[in-house]
């Protein structure tokens, strides 16, 4: 009876996951930002479907702090750091496309066969968008653990809480302070990591991450 | 009564909150280090009152057994290093390595960490405790790289990677734990008050239940700093500047292993869940093991005694995974004696680095000779840390080695391996640096504070040969709640 319901969350929650992979095999800085925001958008769109169909009001001022912070603002200010210092070059892959998105089918495979047997009790909403949430969360611990670029990382952190948050949503009844904590923590986040990328420009001349892994390796001996 | 509770729990948030704005606006860098002392002062006299007048839980605070005595310890060390830090950062103003301006900083930012914990710790809710330990980390990110160094910033950097991965763990597993709730204790915030929640434990699913542990466990046990998760602790340590290091040590470490206890409580409370004990004996062994082998090559003092705190996390988690009163009361002994003596340790580390100009231990010799004080100091805090007697880590562990041996003798043996094994490193380092005859190198005059230290040692001393007895009872009767 809920047939269109479940079906455009279940729309909404699976485009994150497949834009959890578009992410995965960008090689330039301005197209990870851009799917960024479409990630954050979508997440956007997900978390005020949740909001309509559980009538939960409060999760439409989540939905608003996604789409205002997450795709909108955040990636600008990124776009504004990446122009300011100058670092618009390719992003380097390590270990190939291929390898990555073996290794992130696999992850959506774990996420759905962990969380669908174990959340048998739960309402069938719930569960996908768990399953869903989980599989956006391990990809963005792939990209983190893949990247060696400080834009990258952030990213790929970024995305992982945007899985946090549809998770959130997913649950019924959720009390508001914990989103609006997530959505504050991504803020104070980002300025931790624009202070960090600017200083580390001061440093290294460059965000390669490489650089500082360079630079422990001499320092331990 | 509990009006008075109130208000003393209120202190205790207020005060530190309130202290950190002020401390932002003071640009006196004296003022603000006495109104640092000041506030967490007031702090820790909260504390005190909060033994005698508890108030009334709610759905957000809550003062129980077993917290108000990592409130109590959290405030008293949090006291005493900020008197050490007052002393350590005069010096650093000195020889020019901060400036009044980060030092503004840093004194708010001091403030506000010690907020950060009295809330995760003072927390009833679970999305609040997540919340506190989220604003705990993201505070300590910004001290470790007060330096601004190319080192200090690679430190903060990684520790900010690593514990944002375990902050969004703990996270994803507390949305598991309240969807657990939910279908029992219907929609919203009662489902996340701990105290209902464990009322209601056995009705949860359980592989629920399961599911959400081993997210939180990975995600507050890398705050723990237990091994394999552990990377970011010894840079965080080495890096920043030490009044951090003590802290970091002696109490967010606490905080987030108190954290996993809470959850832990929870899961035994459940009768179909998986017995969380082996999942926590099993990470503790691995850093008890992990971090004795470390211990061996260290090259930097702080760095070396970073690995000693991973260490004897990993005692603490083992003995909580053993379980039952005895090893419950090791455990939670441990966990005090060993955050006094290792904040103790850090003072008199600090003022060493300070002195000497290096971290270095090769460059470091003699120093009971060059600076009594200091070397003897540091000599006694790591008798103490490396488990001799009379001191109350010898006692703690030898609750921890004699009650495993009673009931799993196999696991005693990489146990008492592991701490023999660091006991030897220690003691060998310290040799080193403490005895043999010193360098002639010009030391660095230092107004060192030295009672922060000497108050840490007494305590740990009083504790090995004498624990009052109502603190002994009082310690059995958490010991048998963590069940």
């Amino acid at each position: 009876m809920h047939g269109l319901e479940f079906d455009i969350a279940h729309f909404l929650a699976g485009g994150m996951v497949v834009l959890s992979f578009l992410l995965l095999y960008q090689d330039r800085v301005y197209a990870l930002l851009n799917i960024f925001a479409l990630h954050s958008l979508v997440l956007a769109l997900a978390v005020g479907w949740q909001a309509y169909i559980q009538e939960a009001h409060h999760l439409y001022v989540t939905a608003g702090i996604a789409l205002l912070f997450k795709a909108i603002v955040i990636p600008m200010a990124l776009r504004r750091i990446v122009r300011q210092l100058g670092i618009h070059r390719t992003l380097e892959v390590v270990g190939g496309v291929g390898r990555d998105m073996l290794a992130g089918a696999a992850l959506v495979a774990l996420a759905i066969m962990v969380m669908l047997p174990v959340t048998a009790g739960a309402d069938a909403l719930a569960r996908e968008d768990l399953a869903f949430a989980l599989a956006v969360l391990l990809l963005g611990l792939l990209l983190m653990v893949n990247r060696h670029n400080a834009i990258s990382l952030v990213i790929g952190f970024m995305s992982l809480e945007n899985g946090l948050v549809l998770a959130a949503a997913g649950a019924r009844g959720m009390p508001l302070a914990v989103e609006i904590s997530v959505a504050f923590s991504v803020l104070i986040a980002l300025i931790v990591i624009g202070v960090f990328l600017f200083r580390i420009r001061e440093r290294f001349d460059s965000v390669d991450m490489q650089a500082m892994d360079s630079f422990r390796e001499s320092r331990r001996k | 009564m509990s009006v008075l509770g109130g208000l003393a729990m209120a202190v205790l948030l207020l005060v530190p909150a309130g202290a950190g704005l002020a401390l932002v606006a003071l640009s006196s860098y004296r003022l603000g280090a006495r109104l640092n002392v000041g506030a967490a002062l007031a702090s820790f006299l909260a504390a005190l009152l909060l033994i005698w007048a508890r108030p009334e839980a709610n759905l957000y605070l809550r003062v129980d057994d077993f917290n108000i005595y990592l409130i109590v310890l959290n405030n008293l060390v949090s006291f005493t290093t900020s008197v050490f830090s007052a002393s350590y950062i005069a010096h650093e103003l000195e020889t020019g390595k901060l400036t009044p301006a980060y030092l503004r900083f840093y004194h708010a930012t001091y403030q506000a960490l010690l907020f950060a914990m009295n809330l995760a710790l003072l927390a009833n809710n679970i999305g609040l405790l997540w919340v506190a330990i989220e604003l705990a980390t993201l505070i300590t990110v910004l001290m470790v790289g007060l330096y601004r160094t190319p080192a200090a910033l690679e430190a903060a950097w990684k520790y900010f990677i690593l514990g944002s991965l375990g902050i969004a763990l703990a996270l994803f597993g507390t949305i598991l734990v309240y969807l657990a709730a939910q279908p029992v204790m219907g929609q919203g915030l009662p489902a996340m008050a701990w105290d209902r929640l464990l009322a209601h434990a056995k009705q949860f699913d359980p592989a629920l239940l399961n599911l959400a542990f081993v997210f939180l466990l990975l995600g507050y046990g890398t705050k723990a700093g237990l091994v394999p998760l552990h990377a970011w602790l010894p840079d965080a340590h080495a890096e920043g500047p030490t009044p951090i290091s003590a802290v970091l040590s002696g109490l967010l470490l606490n905080v987030a292993l108190y954290a996993v206890l809470r959850f832990k409580m929870l899961m035994s409370a459940n009768p179909g869940a998986l017995a969380p004990g082996p999942l926590m004996v099993g990470l503790g062994l691995l850093s008890l093991a992990f971090a004795g082998l470390m211990l061996y090559r260290r090259g930097d003092i702080k760095r070396l005694f970073a690995y000693s705190s991973i260490e004897h996390m990993g005692i603490i988690a083992f003995a909580f995974g053993m379980g039952g009163p005895l090893a419950n009361f090791a455990g939670l002994l441990h966990m005090t004696m060993h955050s006094l003596t290792k904040s103790a340790i850090f003072f008199a580390v600090g003022h060493i680095s300070q002195v000497k100009g290096t971290q270095r231990i090769s460059t470091i010799r003699g120093l009971t000779a060059s600076h009594p004080a200091l070397g003897w100091g540091l000599v006694a805090g790591v008798v103490a840390i490396a488990g001799m007697p009379p001191f109350g880590v010898f006692m703690s562990e030898f609750l921890v080695v004699s009650s495993t041996f009673a009931r799993q003798p196999l696991l005693a043996l990489p146990l008492v391996l592991g701490l023999l094994l660091a006991f030897g490193t220690l003691l060998w380092r310290v040799h080193g640096l403490a005895f043999g005859v010193p360098d002639n190198a010009p030391a660095a005059p230092v107004k060192a504070s030295v009672w922060p230290m000497w108050v840490h040692l007494g305590l740990v001393l009083l504790a090995g040969i004498w624990l009052p007895g109502p603190l002994v009872a009082w310690f059995h009767h958490v010991a048998v709640l963590l069940g």
